[in-house]
C-alpha cells in the first residue's frame, strides 16, 4: 500500500489564500503574530501589502476587518481558533454578524490537536460559540483538497464565514476528479445499511478507517462528511435516519454545541432516531503528541469503532 | 456653514436627540448634548456626504464608537436630509429603523454598526486602511465617549493607527467626564487622555467641545498632519444646552417625563431665538 499523502488543513488555507489573492485584489488577509502558525505568512510573502499583521490583539483584528468589510474588501481574519471565536466572540458577533458584513474567519489549531500547548490553546468550543451567531456560515473541512475548495467558497458567499482548520496534518481524502465542495451540501463518502456516521474535519478520515474495520465484523456503516456545520444540511440527516435509524457524530470539539448537536436538533425535530454523539466530552484537554491526544480522547478510528460497535 | 449656522443647527440636533429619547420614554440624551457641537461640525462643514448617495464609495466615513449617544447622531443625520425629521420619533420602537444603537444595515448614512463600546474605532482603523491599501482620499473619523476608552480594544486600535500611519482617520474624545457610575476619574481615570494618544503616535489637539472656532480650527489642523492619525480631545458638558441634565451623571441614560421635556425644549427654544437675533 502506497503511503497515504498528509497535510494539515492550515497549510491548505495558507495556499488557498495565495490562489485567491492572485484571482482577486480585493483579498485582504489579516493576522494577530501567528502568521508562520496559521500560515498566512504564504501569503504575506505572495502580497505583503495585502497582509495585515495586528499584533496580539485579536479583538482589534476582528473590527479591523469588518472596517475594510464595509469598503468593499474581503478580509480574511486569521488566528487560532481559541482566539479568533473565543477571545473575540462578541466582536465577531456584534461588529461582523450583527452587520452581516463580508468578512472571514480562519480560524487554525481547533481542537485538541493541536497538542503539546495543551488545554488553554485547545478550542473545543469554537464551534458552538460560532454557529449561535445569526447568518453566520460554519464550515470545518475535512482534508487539504476540500479546505482549499472551502476558502475558494467562503470567498464567494458574501457574509461572514467561520473556517475551521487543524494543525495536525491530516490524510488527503478528497483527491478525486469528481469532487466538488457545494456549501452546506453534505457528502456522502460511503454507503451503508446498519448504522450512519456524520463527521467532520479529521474524524472524517477516522470514520471511514472506522466503518473499514466495521464492515469486516459484518456491520455496514455509511459515513457522511458534513464539512458546512452551518447551514446543516438537514435533508441529509433526515434521510440518514430513515436510512439507518442509527446515527452517530463524530467531532474534534466538545460534545455540547458542536456538529453533534446541530444534528441532535434536526434529529429531535424532524427525524426521531437513536443518536450517539463522539467528541470531546465536557473537559478540557492537556499537552500531548496530538496523534496521542486524538487516541486518549476517543477520537481515533479504533475508538471510533469501539464505540460505534457497542451502539449498533 | 458660518459659525451662527453651525450654532443654530446644533441647537436643532438637541431638540431632535431630546424628542427622540422623549418619544422612546428611554435612551441617552447626556452624551447626545455633549456631542451635538462635534456631531454638527462633522457633517454640516468637515465631511463629504450626500444624502441622496448615502453609499457613494468616495464619501468620508464615520463611526459612532460610543453608539449609546445614538439620539445625537440620529438628529445630525435626519437634519442633513438622510432620513425624515419626523421619523425621530420612532426611536427604540419595535418596527422602527432606528433602533437603540447605530444598525448600518437599515439607517440610511450609518456606516458602522456600534454600540458595544470599544469595537467602531476598530472599525474606522480598517476603514481607514483599506483607504490606504486603494489610494482613496476618504478620511474617516470616529467618536468616543471617555468612559469608553477604558476598553483595552481602544488602545489595541490605537496602537495599530499609530504604528501604520493612519493620517486619515481622526479619533475624536468627547470628554464629558461623566459616566454611568460617577465621574470618569472616581471610577477608573483615563487621564492624562492626550498623553495616552501621543505616546501611540497620535497628533493630540484639546478642545472646548463647544467652540466652533476651535472646533474648525482643529478637524483644518488634522487634515495637515502626515504620518500620524489625528486625537482630538474635545472637553464638553454633559447634558450640554439643557439646564437641569447639564454635569448630571443621572441623565447618561434616562429620559425626560413629559413636564421636564417642556423644561428642555423651552431652554433650547431660548438658545435658538437668541441665535436668531444675532
Amino acid at each position: 500500500m502506497s503511503e497515504v499523502k498528509k497535510i494539515a488543513t492550515r497549510e491548505s488555507y495558507g495556499n488557498a489564500l495565495v490562489e485567491l489573492g492572485k484571482k482577486h485584489d480585493n483579498v485582504v488577509v489579516l493576522d494577530a503574530d501567528l502568521a508562520a502558525a496559521t500560515k498566512t505568512g504564504i501569503f504575506k510573502k505572495a502580497f505583503p501589502e495585502r497582509h495585515i499583521d495586528c499584533g496580539i490583539a485579536e479583538s482589534n483584528m476582528i473590527g479591523v476587518a469588518a472596517g475594510l468589510a464595509t469598503t468593499g474588501m474581503v478580509p480574511f481574519a486569521s488566528s487560532f481558533a481559541m482566539f479568533a471565536a473565543g477571545r473575540a466572540f462578541e466582536q465577531v458577533r456584534n461588529s461582523v454578524g450583527y452587520p452581516k458584513l463580508n468578512v472571514k474567519i480562519g480560524a487554525t489549531h481547533a481542537g485538541i490537536s493541536v497538542g503539546e500547548d495543551g488545554a488553554t490553546h485547545q478550542c473545543n468550543e469554537d464551534i458552538a460559540l460560532m454557529r449561535t451567531i445569526p447568518g453566520m456560515v460554519v464550515i470545518n473541512p475535512a482534508d487539504d483538497v476540500e479546505a482549499k475548495a472551502a476558502v475558494e467558497a467562503a470567498y464567494e458567499h458574501v457574509g461572514p464565514v467561520y473556517l475551521r482548520f487543524g494543525r495536525l496534518a491530516v490524510p488527503v481524502i478528497n483527491d478525486n476528479p469528481d469532487y466538488k465542495f457545494e456549501l452546506g451540501k453534505a457528502v456522502t463518502l460511503r454507503e451503508g445499511t446498519d448504522v450512519t456516521i456524520i463527521a467532520s474535519g479529521l474524524t472524517v478520515s477516522e470514520s471511514l478507517v472506522a466503518a473499514e474495520k466495521l464492515a469486516a465484523d459484518g456491520i455496514s456503516a455509511e459515513v457522511i462528511n458534513m464539512h458546512t456545520i452551518k447551514p446543516l444540511d438537514e435533508e441529509a440527516v433526515i434521510k440518514a435516519a430513515a436510512k439507518t435509524g442509527k446515527i452517530v457524530t463524530a467531532e474534534e470539539h466538545s460534545v455540547i454545541g458542536g456538529l453533534g448537536s446541530a444534528v441532535c436538533d434536526v434529529v429531535a425535530e424532524k427525524a426521531p432516531a437513536k443518536v450517539l454523539k463522539i467528541g470531546v466530552n465536557d473537559t478540557y484537554g492537556e499537552s500531548g503528541p496530538a496523534v496521542e491526544l486524538i487516541k486518549k480522547y476517543g477520537l481515533d478510528a479504533d475508538s471510533i469503532y469501539e464505540k460505534v460497535k457497542a451502539f449498533v | 456653514m458660518n459659525k451662527l449656522e453651525l450654532m443654530k443647527m446644533a441647537n436643532e440636533v438637541r431638540k431632535g436627540a431630546i424628542t427622540a429619547v422623549h418619544s422612546a420614554k428611554s435612551g441617552h440624551p447626556g452624551g447626545s448634548l455633549s456631542a451635538a457641537d462635534i456631531y454638527t461640525y462633522l457633517y454640516f462643514e468637515e465631511m463629504n456626504v450626500d444624502p441622496k448617495d448615502p453609499k457613494k464609495a468616495d464619501r468620508d466615513r464615520f463611526v459612532l464608537s460610543k453608539g449609546h449617544t445614538a439620539p445625537g447622531y440620529y438628529a445630525t443625520l435626519a437634519n442633513k436630509g438622510f432620513f425624515p425629521v419626523e421619523d425621530l420619533t420612532t426611536l427604540r420602537k419595535v418596527g422602527s429603523y432606528l433602533q437603540g444603537h447605530p444598525d448600518m444595515k437599515h439607517i440610511p448614512g450609518v456606516d458602522m454598526s456600534s454600540g458595544s463600546l470599544g469595537q467602531g474605532i476598530s472599525a474606522a482603523v480598517g476603514m481607514a486602511i483599506s483607504a490606504k491599501l486603494n489610494d482613496a482620499s476618504y478620511r474617516v473619523y470616529t467618536l468616543l465617549g471617555d468612559g469608553e476608552i477604558q476598553e483595552g480594544q481602544v488602545w489595541e486600535a490605537a496602537m495599530l493607527a499609530g504604528h501604520r500611519k493612519l493620517d486619515n482617520l481622526v479619533v475624536i474624545v468627547d470628554n464629558n467626564n461623566l459616566q454611568i457610575d460617577g465621574t470618569v476619574e472616581e471610577v477608573n481615570s483615563p487621564y492624562p487622555i492626550d498623553k495616552k494618544f501621543e505616546a501611540f503616535n497620535f497628533h493630540v489637539i484639546n478642545i472646548d467641545g463647544h467652540d466652533f472656532d476651535a472646533i474648525d480650527a482643529a478637524f483644518k489642523e488634522a487634515r495637515e498632519i502626515k504620518g500620524q492619525p489625528t486625537a482630538i480631545i474635545a472637553k464638553t458638558v454633559k447634558g450640554k444646552g439643557v439646564s437641569f441634565m447639564e454635569n448630571q451623571v443621572s441623565w447618561h441614560g434616562s429620559a425626560p417625563n413629559d413636564e421636564q421635556y417642556a423644561v428642555a425644549m423651552a431652554d433650547l427654544e431660548k438658545v435658538g431665538e437668541a441665535l436668531c437675533q444675532k
